[in-house]
């Protein structure tokens, strides 16, 4: 059966030959070359100026310190999903995904609606005499955005690595005298870190380079290497500068990819 | 019980936090002032300019034809695919499951910038075409990912016995092979359908001026403040994807989903 079948996989070959590597390579022409097609490493190297290193320190700042409210919020909500007994079916896990339905956009610029100084929040705050909170147009509001967005991504494969590991052998750890906090340490931590670690990757890229969380909540303002990028090649139209910033962008994701890999090596956390 | 109840209240916050974005914009479709900052009193007048609205419904269009066609070929490049990659050696396999994983590990912005470049390079026209090519590619990805691991399921020898007891192969593969593999399918079209609605920065960079989904048309919209009509157009749509997965949920499910191997 196996044989006669490798034929089958030659349009997907050939499709992805031209729409992924033929594109990338495209990148990597642009990036590594200057308007008139001769090679240099300007492009690269203009990452060093002193507004495009503010913003990718800037992303690397607020996709970290996200991807870790990510983890501190997801793992405990995973571990009542898993535990819960009204979880049949996966359905409190479906309530969890459905906001994704929404538009992002939209739901992102209901932020907006709930920030703002005269919002919602700050209405609900003043009510009841508490100081107001101005964190629109900052980077916490960026936070809260890509915290708010990605946090679905965080929760499921957290939540399937902690559903397969044995009830057995957490109860095996109890009857060997561990208490709650070392079967936890001991036991559920370690056999779930794999869902952590691929929510990781799921969770850092998006939030690293997104520019759209931080157009719309930050003010447009404030700039990071996503919009940088996005505006090269739709406003400036310097197509070299933006594919040189984006092999910068690639190297990062490559970076958080083998981490992820060296730690997963099993490919658990990968399953959707 | 009080670990009890303070786990009801961690998932009642987290379901808050997740839940007031999309409350306000259902809340905000029923407000008769235009701005979002004040509450006007409660109107439907939206819900019927939205059909009225020839640029909404236009764009509500694109984005379901885009969907579908894309989801509906990225399955079935994406499936056979998976069928030639499962009995693959080793070396080709780990080939073709990286070349998968490029669209799924990169960043969107730069997958979106690469097809942007290619299409300039190739002299289309920037449209309906580019944008479905596009959809198409970040499609495969999840339908190979979905059938891969059915096909692994799968037990050869009952293809072989097909074939033994007189089968041809279009014949024994639809017969037996096909019906095991159909969830996998239909939840990588399902993905596919999922990804590509709510699809924003790959469709900005691979459309052309004039042609729009409902992603780039609220983001060109934000500059200019949003018509309240897309605020009933979304709450429509989500409130009948939540009246689908309810039925869905209650409908008897797949049990054969832990098969033991």
């Amino acid at each position: 059966m196996n044989k006669n079948k490798k034929w089958m996989a030659t349009p997907y070959f050939i499709w992805s030959i031209a729409f992924i590597i033929i594109p990338l390579c495209m990148v990597f022409y642009y990036g590594l070359t200057d308007k008139t097609g001769a090679f240099t490493l300007e492009n690269i190297i203009a990452i060093t100026t002193e507004e495009h290193w503010k913003a990718l320190w800037l992303s690397l700042l607020l996709s970290t310190i996200s991807t870790l409210l990510c983890i501190l919020l997801a793992y405990p909500l995973a571990m009542i999903l898993c535990n819960a007994s009204i979880n049949q079916d996966g359905f409190l896990v479906l309530i969890f995904i459905l906001p994704m339905w929404m538009n992002f956009l939209l739901r992102t610029l209901a932020w907006q609606t709930l920030l703002e100084k005269t919002g919602v929040i700050n209405s609900i705050l003043s009510a009841l005499h508490l100081p107001s909170l101005n964190i629109i147009n900052t980077p916490y509001a960026i936070i809260l955005g890509m915290v708010y967005n990605f946090l679905p991504f965080m929760v499921l494969p957290i939540y399937n690595s902690l559903s397969k590991i044995d009830r057995n052998v957490v109860n095996a750890a109890r009857d060997l005298g561990a208490n709650n906090v070392q079967t936890f340490t001991k036991v559920i931590l370690p056999l779930s870190l794999p869902g952590v670690i691929s929510g990781i990757t799921m969770v850092f890229v998006p939030a690293l380079t997104t520019f759209v969380i931080s157009n719309l909540l930050g003010g447009s303002k404030i700039l990071l290497i996503g919009n940088v990028i996005e505006q090269e090649f739709t406003q400036t139209n310097n197509w070299n500068l933006g594919s040189g910033l984006s092999i910068i962008l690639m190297i990062f994701i490559i970076i958080s990819i083998v981490i992820s890999t060296i730690t997963d090596k099993d490919g658990e956390g990968n399953s959707l | 019980m009080i670990r009890k109840s303070l786990q009801t209240v961690y998932v009642t916050l987290i379901f808050i936090f997740l839940y007031a974005p999309i409350v306000t914009l259902i809340v905000l479709s029923f407000n008769s002032s235009k701005t979002r900052a004040k509450w006007g009193g409660f109107t439907l007048k939206w819900y019927s300019a939205l059909f009225k609205n020839d640029t909404i419904l236009q764009a509500l269009y694109t984005t379901l034809i885009i969907a579908m066609l894309s989801a509906f070929l990225a399955t079935i490049i994406g499936t056979v695919a998976a069928i030639a990659i499962n009995g693959m050696k080793k070396r080709n396999r780990a080939l073709f499951m990286g070349i998968t994983n490029i669209p799924m590990v990169n960043a969107e912005i730069v997958t979106g910038i690469s097809l942007m470049l290619l299409f300039i390079s190739l002299k289309f026209q920037f449209g309906f075409t580019t944008v479905l090519l596009a959809h198409i590619t970040f499609n495969i990805p999840y339908v190979i990912l979905s059938v891969l691991p059915r096909m692994k399921q799968l037990n050869p020898n009952t293809y072989e016995a097909a074939l033994d007891l007189g089968a041809t192969h279009t014949y024994a593969f639809f017969k037996v092979v096909f019906p095991d593999i159909l969830p996998g399918v239909l939840s990588g079209f399902l993905m596919s359908i999922t990804m590509s609605l709510d699809d924003f920065i790959i469709t900005h960079f691979t459309k052309g001026p004039g042609f729009d989904t409902l992603s780039t048309k609220i983001y060109t919209e934000v500059k200019k403040g949003i018509k309240p009509e897309m605020y009933a157009l979304s709450s429509i749509i989500f409130v009948s994807v939540l009246v689908l997965l309810l039925l869905i949920n209650c409908a008897p499910t797949d049990k054969n989903k832990e098969i033991v191997k």
